[in-house]
Protein backbone atom coordinates (compact mmCIF):
# COMPACT_ATOMS: atom_id res chain seq x y z
CA UNK A 1 0.00 0.00 0.00
CA UNK A 2 1.56 3.25 -0.68
CA UNK A 3 1.82 6.37 1.67
CA UNK A 4 -1.21 8.04 0.19
CA UNK A 5 -3.56 4.91 1.19
CA UNK A 6 -2.24 4.73 4.54
CA UNK A 7 -4.88 5.95 6.92
CA UNK A 8 -7.19 6.17 3.84
CA UNK A 9 -10.19 4.15 5.98
CA UNK A 10 -9.71 5.86 9.34
CA UNK A 11 -10.06 9.10 7.20
CA UNK A 12 -12.97 8.30 5.25
CA UNK A 13 -14.90 7.39 8.27
CA UNK A 14 -14.33 10.53 10.12
CA UNK A 15 -15.71 12.26 6.58
CA UNK A 16 -18.66 9.96 6.65
CA UNK A 17 -19.45 11.06 10.58
CA UNK A 18 -18.35 14.31 10.33
CA UNK A 19 -21.18 15.19 7.62
CA UNK A 20 -23.64 12.75 9.07
CA UNK A 21 -23.52 14.75 11.95
CA UNK A 22 -23.51 18.52 9.93
CA UNK A 23 -26.76 17.38 8.36
CA UNK A 24 -28.35 16.05 11.07
CA UNK A 25 -27.65 19.28 13.19
CA UNK A 26 -28.52 21.38 9.88
CA UNK A 27 -32.39 19.81 9.70
CA UNK A 28 -32.80 18.99 13.51
CA UNK A 29 -30.76 21.58 15.01
CA UNK A 30 -30.04 24.82 13.88
CA UNK A 31 -32.89 27.18 13.87
CA UNK A 32 -34.91 28.56 10.54
CA UNK A 33 -33.77 31.78 9.18
CA UNK A 34 -36.22 34.64 9.87
CA UNK A 35 -36.15 36.04 6.64
CA UNK A 36 -35.22 33.30 3.81
CA UNK A 37 -37.04 30.09 5.62
CA UNK A 38 -35.96 26.01 4.94
CA UNK A 39 -34.16 27.94 1.46
CA UNK A 40 -31.33 29.30 4.13
CA UNK A 41 -30.04 25.62 4.62
CA UNK A 42 -28.04 25.34 1.78
CA UNK A 43 -25.65 28.02 2.89
CA UNK A 44 -24.22 24.57 5.42
CA UNK A 45 -23.23 22.98 1.79
CA UNK A 46 -23.08 26.33 -0.76
CA UNK A 47 -20.41 28.28 1.71
CA UNK A 48 -18.42 24.94 3.01
CA UNK A 49 -17.90 23.83 -0.14
CA UNK A 50 -16.73 27.27 -1.78
CA UNK A 51 -14.10 27.96 1.07
CA UNK A 52 -12.92 24.04 0.36
CA UNK A 53 -12.65 24.87 -3.36
CA UNK A 54 -10.54 28.77 -2.98
CA UNK A 55 -8.42 26.61 -0.44
CA UNK A 56 -7.62 23.74 -2.79
CA UNK A 57 -6.71 25.95 -5.31
CA UNK A 58 -4.08 27.82 -3.16
CA UNK A 59 -3.00 24.19 -2.07
CA UNK A 60 -2.41 23.54 -5.35
CA UNK A 61 -0.33 26.61 -6.04
CA UNK A 62 1.79 25.87 -2.86
CA UNK A 63 2.40 22.33 -3.73
CA UNK A 64 2.84 23.72 -7.32
CA UNK A 65 6.09 25.98 -5.76
CA UNK A 66 7.26 22.47 -4.27
CA UNK A 67 7.37 21.26 -7.80
CA UNK A 68 9.42 23.89 -8.87
CA UNK A 69 11.73 24.41 -5.73
CA UNK A 70 12.33 20.77 -5.69
CA UNK A 71 12.02 19.47 -9.52
CA UNK A 72 10.56 16.10 -8.09
CA UNK A 73 7.16 14.87 -9.75
CA UNK A 74 5.50 13.64 -6.81
CA UNK A 75 4.65 17.48 -6.46
CA UNK A 76 3.45 18.51 -9.41
CA UNK A 77 1.06 14.98 -9.13
CA UNK A 78 -0.35 16.50 -5.75
CA UNK A 79 -0.61 19.77 -6.91
CA UNK A 80 -2.63 18.41 -9.79
CA UNK A 81 -4.67 16.56 -7.67
CA UNK A 82 -5.43 19.42 -5.31
CA UNK A 83 -6.67 21.60 -8.70
CA UNK A 84 -8.58 18.87 -9.82
CA UNK A 85 -10.76 17.89 -6.99
CA UNK A 86 -11.15 22.11 -6.06
CA UNK A 87 -12.36 22.47 -9.22
CA UNK A 88 -14.82 19.46 -9.07
CA UNK A 89 -16.19 21.58 -5.13
CA UNK A 90 -15.93 24.97 -7.63
CA UNK A 91 -18.53 23.37 -9.46
CA UNK A 92 -20.43 22.40 -7.04
CA UNK A 93 -20.86 25.79 -5.47
CA UNK A 94 -21.68 27.56 -8.72
CA UNK A 95 -24.55 25.30 -8.80
CA UNK A 96 -25.42 25.36 -5.08
CA UNK A 97 -25.09 29.10 -5.38
CA UNK A 98 -27.48 29.41 -8.76
CA UNK A 99 -30.01 27.12 -6.54
CA UNK A 100 -29.44 29.36 -3.57
CA UNK A 101 -29.84 32.63 -5.25
CA UNK A 102 -32.97 31.57 -7.40
CA UNK A 103 -34.71 30.33 -4.27
CA UNK A 104 -33.92 33.92 -2.19
CA UNK A 105 -33.42 36.45 -4.35
CA UNK A 106 -35.73 35.19 -7.46
CA UNK A 107 -32.27 35.21 -10.04
CA UNK A 108 -30.71 32.33 -11.15
CA UNK A 109 -27.34 34.75 -11.38
CA UNK A 110 -26.93 38.27 -9.93
CA UNK A 111 -23.75 40.29 -10.99
CA UNK A 112 -24.01 43.00 -8.41
CA UNK A 113 -23.12 40.34 -5.78
CA UNK A 114 -19.33 40.13 -5.73
CA UNK A 115 -18.53 37.00 -4.34
CA UNK A 116 -20.42 34.65 -6.85
CA UNK A 117 -18.63 36.91 -9.65
CA UNK A 118 -15.31 36.53 -8.31
CA UNK A 119 -15.76 33.20 -7.88
CA UNK A 120 -16.88 32.38 -11.63
CA UNK A 121 -13.62 34.39 -12.70
CA UNK A 122 -11.25 32.18 -10.50
CA UNK A 123 -13.18 29.38 -11.97
CA UNK A 124 -12.69 30.65 -15.45
CA UNK A 125 -9.20 31.00 -14.44
CA UNK A 126 -8.70 27.23 -13.28
CA UNK A 127 -10.73 25.66 -16.14
CA UNK A 128 -8.18 26.73 -18.35
CA UNK A 129 -5.30 24.08 -15.91
CA UNK A 130 -6.87 20.93 -18.12
CA UNK A 131 -6.80 22.53 -21.41
CA UNK A 132 -2.56 24.35 -20.76
CA UNK A 133 -1.59 20.43 -19.61
CA UNK A 134 -3.14 19.16 -22.63
CA UNK A 135 -1.39 21.12 -24.73
CA UNK A 136 1.84 20.32 -24.14
CA UNK A 137 3.43 17.13 -24.87
CA UNK A 138 6.90 17.01 -23.30
CA UNK A 139 5.98 15.59 -19.67
CA UNK A 140 8.27 17.80 -17.42
CA UNK A 141 7.63 20.75 -19.33
CA UNK A 142 4.37 20.03 -18.92
CA UNK A 143 4.57 19.74 -14.76
CA UNK A 144 6.62 22.88 -14.79
CA UNK A 145 4.28 24.82 -16.63
CA UNK A 146 1.62 23.60 -15.13
CA UNK A 147 3.16 24.40 -11.54
CA UNK A 148 4.01 27.94 -12.60
CA UNK A 149 0.62 27.77 -13.70
CA UNK A 150 -0.84 27.11 -10.67
CA UNK A 151 1.69 29.42 -8.20
CA UNK A 152 0.31 32.50 -10.77
CA UNK A 153 -3.48 31.82 -10.34
CA UNK A 154 -3.24 30.64 -6.40
CA UNK A 155 -1.95 33.87 -5.74
CA UNK A 156 -4.67 35.37 -8.22
CA UNK A 157 -7.55 34.06 -5.96
CA UNK A 158 -7.11 36.45 -3.10
CA UNK A 159 -6.52 39.46 -5.43
CA UNK A 160 -9.37 38.41 -7.61
CA UNK A 161 -11.64 38.95 -4.58
CA UNK A 162 -10.43 42.65 -3.49
CA UNK A 163 -10.67 43.64 -7.32
CA UNK A 164 -14.33 42.60 -7.21
CA UNK A 165 -15.75 42.93 -3.92
CA UNK A 166 -14.37 47.08 -4.69
CA UNK A 167 -16.33 47.03 -7.59
CA UNK A 168 -19.48 46.39 -6.17
CA UNK A 169 -21.73 46.66 -3.42
CA UNK A 170 -22.54 44.22 -0.82
CA UNK A 171 -25.42 42.24 -1.39
CA UNK A 172 -24.31 38.80 -0.61
CA UNK A 173 -25.13 38.24 2.92
CA UNK A 174 -22.43 39.02 5.14
CA UNK A 175 -22.26 36.54 7.70
CA UNK A 176 -18.60 35.70 7.58
CA UNK A 177 -16.73 38.80 8.67
CA UNK A 178 -13.36 38.47 9.86
CA UNK A 179 -14.97 40.36 13.04
CA UNK A 180 -16.65 37.26 14.09
CA UNK A 181 -19.89 37.73 12.26
CA UNK A 182 -23.26 37.94 12.60
CA UNK A 183 -24.38 34.20 13.09
CA UNK A 184 -26.43 33.40 16.15
CA UNK A 185 -24.60 30.30 18.11
CA UNK A 186 -26.66 27.07 17.18
CA UNK A 187 -25.93 28.49 13.37
CA UNK A 188 -22.36 28.87 14.05
CA UNK A 189 -22.06 25.72 15.44
CA UNK A 190 -23.65 23.94 12.83
CA UNK A 191 -21.52 25.68 10.19
CA UNK A 192 -18.24 25.12 11.88
CA UNK A 193 -19.27 21.28 12.03
CA UNK A 194 -20.55 21.53 8.07
CA UNK A 195 -17.14 22.98 7.24
CA UNK A 196 -14.58 20.67 8.93
CA UNK A 197 -17.13 17.87 7.35
CA UNK A 198 -16.52 19.64 3.67
CA UNK A 199 -12.66 20.03 4.46
CA UNK A 200 -12.57 16.37 5.39
CA UNK A 201 -14.25 14.85 2.30
CA UNK A 202 -11.49 17.25 0.10
CA UNK A 203 -8.61 15.66 2.22
CA UNK A 204 -10.45 11.93 2.16
CA UNK A 205 -10.73 12.37 -1.61
CA UNK A 206 -7.42 13.99 -2.09
CA UNK A 207 -5.79 11.19 -0.56
CA UNK A 208 -7.65 8.82 -2.34
CA UNK A 209 -6.97 10.02 -5.43
CA UNK A 210 -3.22 9.89 -4.64
CA UNK A 211 -3.66 6.88 -4.33
CA UNK A 212 -5.00 5.45 -7.28
CA UNK A 213 -2.27 7.40 -9.16
CA UNK A 214 0.35 5.69 -6.91
CA UNK A 215 -0.75 2.22 -7.34
CA UNK A 216 -1.19 2.55 -11.06
CA UNK A 217 2.09 3.79 -11.38
CA UNK A 218 3.41 1.11 -9.06
CA UNK A 219 1.71 -1.77 -11.44
CA UNK A 220 3.20 -0.11 -14.14
CA UNK A 221 6.48 -0.89 -12.90
CA UNK A 222 6.11 -3.79 -11.62
CA UNK A 223 4.90 -5.23 -15.09
CA UNK A 224 7.78 -3.61 -16.84
CA UNK A 225 9.96 -5.04 -14.56
CA UNK A 226 8.50 -8.50 -14.65
CA UNK A 227 6.94 -9.02 -18.23
CA UNK A 228 9.62 -6.33 -20.25
CA UNK A 229 9.04 -3.15 -21.84
CA UNK A 230 6.76 -4.27 -24.18
CA UNK A 231 4.02 -5.22 -22.16
CA UNK A 232 2.98 -1.95 -20.78
CA UNK A 233 1.25 0.25 -23.47
CA UNK A 234 2.84 3.67 -24.09
CA UNK A 235 1.28 6.50 -21.90
CA UNK A 236 -1.27 8.45 -24.09
CA UNK A 237 -0.92 11.94 -23.89
CA UNK A 238 -2.95 12.93 -21.54
CA UNK A 239 -3.97 15.92 -19.00
CA UNK A 240 -3.67 14.08 -15.85
CA UNK A 241 0.03 13.54 -14.80
CA UNK A 242 1.00 9.90 -14.07
CA UNK B 1 39.91 40.72 -20.06
CA UNK B 2 36.99 43.18 -20.17
CA UNK B 3 35.46 41.06 -23.49
CA UNK B 4 34.70 38.35 -21.48
CA UNK B 5 32.82 39.39 -18.89
CA UNK B 6 29.10 38.52 -18.68
CA UNK B 7 26.77 41.21 -19.78
CA UNK B 8 24.92 43.38 -16.91
CA UNK B 9 20.93 42.95 -16.49
CA UNK B 10 19.87 46.58 -17.59
CA UNK B 11 22.95 46.12 -20.68
CA UNK B 12 20.84 42.71 -21.56
CA UNK B 13 17.40 43.79 -21.36
CA UNK B 14 18.71 47.27 -23.46
CA UNK B 15 20.04 44.90 -25.52
CA UNK B 16 16.80 42.77 -26.32
CA UNK B 17 14.23 45.71 -26.33
CA UNK B 18 16.78 47.43 -29.03
CA UNK B 19 16.51 44.61 -30.65
CA UNK B 20 12.81 44.02 -30.62
CA UNK B 21 11.89 48.00 -31.36
CA UNK B 22 14.48 48.10 -34.13
CA UNK B 23 12.78 44.53 -35.44
CA UNK B 24 9.22 46.20 -35.38
CA UNK B 25 10.62 49.26 -36.83
CA UNK B 26 11.94 47.59 -39.54
CA UNK B 27 8.75 44.87 -40.02
CA UNK B 28 5.87 47.20 -39.15
CA UNK B 29 4.25 43.85 -38.42
CA UNK B 30 2.76 44.31 -34.92
CA UNK B 31 1.62 47.78 -34.03
CA UNK B 32 -0.26 48.59 -37.25
CA UNK B 33 -2.29 45.82 -37.04
CA UNK B 34 -2.61 46.50 -33.57
CA UNK B 35 -4.18 49.86 -34.41
CA UNK B 36 -5.97 48.28 -37.37
CA UNK B 37 -7.93 46.23 -35.22
CA UNK B 38 -8.46 49.00 -32.62
CA UNK B 39 -10.10 51.62 -35.64
CA UNK B 40 -11.75 49.03 -36.73
CA UNK B 41 -13.43 47.49 -33.16
CA UNK B 42 -14.53 51.38 -32.79
CA UNK B 43 -16.65 51.14 -35.83
CA UNK B 44 -18.13 47.92 -35.20
CA UNK B 45 -19.14 49.13 -31.49
CA UNK B 46 -20.66 52.51 -33.50
CA UNK B 47 -23.01 49.89 -35.24
CA UNK B 48 -23.27 47.35 -32.63
CA UNK B 49 -24.33 50.28 -29.80
CA UNK B 50 -26.29 51.78 -32.19
CA UNK B 51 -24.95 55.13 -31.12
CA UNK B 52 -23.21 58.16 -32.84
CA UNK B 53 -21.61 59.01 -29.20
CA UNK B 54 -21.05 57.72 -25.88
CA UNK B 55 -19.91 58.74 -22.65
CA UNK B 56 -19.70 57.60 -19.04
CA UNK B 57 -19.18 54.14 -18.03
CA UNK B 58 -20.22 52.66 -21.36
CA UNK B 59 -17.66 54.70 -23.17
CA UNK B 60 -15.09 53.71 -20.55
CA UNK B 61 -16.02 49.98 -21.82
CA UNK B 62 -15.91 50.32 -25.01
CA UNK B 63 -12.02 51.88 -24.75
CA UNK B 64 -11.32 49.36 -22.53
CA UNK B 65 -12.65 46.34 -24.69
CA UNK B 66 -10.92 48.35 -27.94
CA UNK B 67 -7.60 48.70 -26.18
CA UNK B 68 -7.64 45.07 -24.90
CA UNK B 69 -8.47 43.42 -28.14
CA UNK B 70 -5.30 45.14 -30.10
CA UNK B 71 -3.49 44.00 -26.83
CA UNK B 72 -4.63 40.32 -27.41
CA UNK B 73 -2.75 40.92 -31.07
CA UNK B 74 0.23 42.00 -29.75
CA UNK B 75 0.23 39.73 -26.50
CA UNK B 76 -0.07 36.48 -29.03
CA UNK B 77 2.94 37.21 -31.62
CA UNK B 78 4.98 38.43 -28.92
CA UNK B 79 7.28 35.41 -28.54
CA UNK B 80 6.66 34.39 -32.00
CA UNK B 81 10.06 35.04 -33.48
CA UNK B 82 11.75 33.81 -31.09
CA UNK B 83 10.37 30.52 -31.99
CA UNK B 84 10.67 30.55 -34.84
CA UNK B 85 13.79 31.80 -35.82
CA UNK B 86 15.47 29.51 -32.61
CA UNK B 87 15.96 33.06 -30.67
CA UNK B 88 14.98 30.78 -27.44
CA UNK B 89 18.15 28.83 -27.81
CA UNK B 90 20.56 31.62 -28.57
CA UNK B 91 19.08 33.74 -25.51
CA UNK B 92 19.74 30.39 -23.66
CA UNK B 93 22.95 29.96 -24.85
CA UNK B 94 24.21 33.76 -23.88
CA UNK B 95 25.44 34.11 -20.40
CA UNK B 96 22.84 36.27 -19.16
CA UNK B 97 20.40 36.50 -16.00
CA UNK B 98 17.20 34.75 -17.58
CA UNK B 99 14.56 37.08 -16.04
CA UNK B 100 15.94 39.98 -17.88
CA UNK B 101 14.04 38.56 -21.30
CA UNK B 102 10.88 39.21 -18.78
CA UNK B 103 11.50 42.90 -18.66
CA UNK B 104 12.99 43.12 -21.90
CA UNK B 105 9.93 42.15 -23.51
CA UNK B 106 7.47 43.58 -21.21
CA UNK B 107 8.74 47.00 -21.67
CA UNK B 108 8.63 46.19 -25.44
CA UNK B 109 4.94 45.35 -25.06
CA UNK B 110 4.40 48.35 -22.98
CA UNK B 111 5.75 50.40 -26.14
CA UNK B 112 3.60 48.69 -28.12
CA UNK B 113 0.56 49.44 -26.24
CA UNK B 114 1.23 53.08 -25.74
CA UNK B 115 1.97 54.01 -29.65
CA UNK B 116 -1.49 52.24 -29.79
CA UNK B 117 -3.52 54.48 -27.06
CA UNK B 118 -1.39 57.53 -28.75
CA UNK B 119 -3.57 56.99 -32.47
CA UNK B 120 -6.19 54.87 -30.88
CA UNK B 121 -7.53 56.93 -27.66
CA UNK B 122 -7.45 60.21 -29.93
CA UNK B 123 -9.80 58.29 -32.75
CA UNK B 124 -11.98 57.13 -30.17
CA UNK B 125 -12.32 60.57 -28.84
CA UNK B 126 -13.04 62.08 -32.13
CA UNK B 127 -15.29 58.99 -33.73
CA UNK B 128 -17.21 57.90 -30.28
CA UNK B 129 -16.58 60.01 -27.12
CA UNK B 130 -19.10 62.83 -26.55
CA UNK B 131 -17.60 64.75 -23.88
CA UNK B 132 -14.06 66.40 -24.92
CA UNK B 133 -10.90 64.36 -23.85
CA UNK B 134 -9.01 67.23 -23.39
CA UNK B 135 -9.69 68.21 -19.91
CA UNK B 136 -9.25 64.71 -18.49
CA UNK B 137 -6.20 63.80 -20.34
CA UNK B 138 -3.86 63.71 -17.50
CA UNK B 139 -5.88 61.37 -15.62
CA UNK B 140 -6.65 59.20 -18.50
CA UNK B 141 -3.02 58.96 -19.11
CA UNK B 142 -2.10 58.30 -15.53
CA UNK B 143 -5.58 55.42 -15.83
CA UNK B 144 -4.12 54.27 -18.82
CA UNK B 145 -0.25 53.58 -18.30
CA UNK B 146 -1.31 51.60 -14.96
CA UNK B 147 -3.32 49.36 -17.32
CA UNK B 148 -0.84 49.31 -20.07
CA UNK B 149 1.72 48.22 -16.86
CA UNK B 150 -0.79 45.17 -16.52
CA UNK B 151 -1.58 43.96 -19.72
CA UNK B 152 2.39 44.54 -20.59
CA UNK B 153 3.46 41.86 -17.46
CA UNK B 154 0.40 39.35 -17.62
CA UNK B 155 0.63 39.44 -21.36
CA UNK B 156 4.59 38.57 -21.32
CA UNK B 157 4.30 36.30 -18.53
CA UNK B 158 0.76 34.08 -20.82
CA UNK B 159 2.54 34.48 -24.04
CA UNK B 160 5.30 32.80 -22.70
CA UNK B 161 3.81 29.72 -21.30
CA UNK B 162 1.52 29.66 -24.04
CA UNK B 163 4.04 29.87 -26.88
CA UNK B 164 5.31 26.19 -25.68
CA UNK B 165 1.87 24.69 -26.27
CA UNK B 166 0.50 22.86 -29.16
CA UNK B 167 -2.44 25.07 -28.84
CA UNK B 168 -0.94 28.25 -28.71
CA UNK B 169 -3.10 31.28 -29.48
CA UNK B 170 -5.77 29.30 -27.98
CA UNK B 171 -3.77 28.82 -24.64
CA UNK B 172 -2.91 32.66 -24.60
CA UNK B 173 -6.36 34.30 -24.74
CA UNK B 174 -8.13 32.04 -22.33
CA UNK B 175 -5.65 32.20 -19.73
CA UNK B 176 -4.46 35.73 -20.13
CA UNK B 177 -8.31 37.02 -19.98
CA UNK B 178 -8.84 35.52 -16.41
CA UNK B 179 -5.44 36.77 -15.27
CA UNK B 180 -6.23 40.68 -16.56
CA UNK B 181 -9.84 40.88 -15.37
CA UNK B 182 -9.03 42.60 -12.20
CA UNK B 183 -6.84 44.86 -14.11
CA UNK B 184 -9.34 45.92 -16.49
CA UNK B 185 -12.58 45.81 -13.69
CA UNK B 186 -9.93 48.89 -12.65
CA UNK B 187 -9.37 50.43 -15.68
CA UNK B 188 -12.74 50.58 -16.37
CA UNK B 189 -14.20 52.06 -13.84
CA UNK B 190 -11.29 54.28 -13.24
CA UNK B 191 -11.66 55.81 -16.78
CA UNK B 192 -15.57 55.76 -16.39
CA UNK B 193 -16.05 58.92 -14.00
CA UNK B 194 -13.72 60.84 -16.48
CA UNK B 195 -15.61 60.81 -19.36
CA UNK B 196 -18.52 62.10 -18.61
CA UNK B 197 -19.77 65.41 -19.19
CA UNK B 198 -18.47 68.17 -16.62
CA UNK B 199 -17.27 65.39 -14.57
CA UNK B 200 -14.41 64.67 -12.34
CA UNK B 201 -10.57 64.81 -13.62
CA UNK B 202 -8.68 62.50 -12.11
CA UNK B 203 -9.94 58.96 -11.56
CA UNK B 204 -11.00 57.55 -8.19
CA UNK B 205 -8.05 56.88 -6.01
CA UNK B 206 -9.62 53.63 -4.77
CA UNK B 207 -9.18 52.21 -8.64
CA UNK B 208 -5.57 54.06 -9.14
CA UNK B 209 -4.51 51.97 -5.97
CA UNK B 210 -5.79 48.59 -7.22
CA UNK B 211 -4.28 48.78 -10.47
CA UNK B 212 -1.25 50.10 -8.83
CA UNK B 213 -0.92 47.30 -6.49
CA UNK B 214 -2.41 44.64 -8.90
CA UNK B 215 0.59 46.21 -11.08
CA UNK B 216 2.90 45.28 -8.77
CA UNK B 217 2.21 42.21 -7.39
CA UNK B 218 2.22 40.64 -10.45
CA UNK B 219 5.53 42.35 -11.50
CA UNK B 220 7.00 40.45 -8.72
CA UNK B 221 5.26 37.02 -9.13
CA UNK B 222 5.81 37.38 -12.88
CA UNK B 223 9.63 38.09 -12.18
CA UNK B 224 9.96 35.05 -9.62
CA UNK B 225 8.45 32.23 -11.78
CA UNK B 226 9.62 33.74 -15.50
CA UNK B 227 12.87 31.57 -15.26
CA UNK B 228 11.13 28.24 -15.08
CA UNK B 229 9.23 28.98 -18.33
CA UNK B 230 12.57 29.06 -20.55
CA UNK B 231 14.69 26.03 -18.33
CA UNK B 232 15.73 23.32 -21.03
Amino acid sequence: MSVYGRGLRGLAIATVLTITAAFALVFFYAPLDADQGFVQKIFYVHVPMAITALCGFVFGGVLGAMYLRTGERKWDIRSYVAIHMALIFGVGTLITGGIWAKASWGHWWIWSDPTLTSFLIVMLLFATYQPLRFSIEDPERQSRYASVFAVVAGAFVPLNFIAVRAAQAYVHPRVLTLAGGNLPGPMRLTFVIALAGMGLLYVTLWKYEMAAKATRMQVRALRRALLGEDSVAPLKRSAAPS
Amino acid sequence: MRENRAPGTWQTVVTVLRKDLLLELRGLETVPAMVLLALTTLVVFHFGLGRDTIDGQLAAGVLTVTLLFAAMLGINRLFVAEREQGGFDAFLLAPVDRSTLLVAKALALFAFLVVLEVIAVPAFGLLLLGPPLGRVLPGLVAMLVLGDVALAVIGTLVSAIAVHTRARDLIGPIIGLPLLLPALIGMARGVGPLLVAHGSSWPPGKWVLILALYDVVFALLSYAVFDFLLED
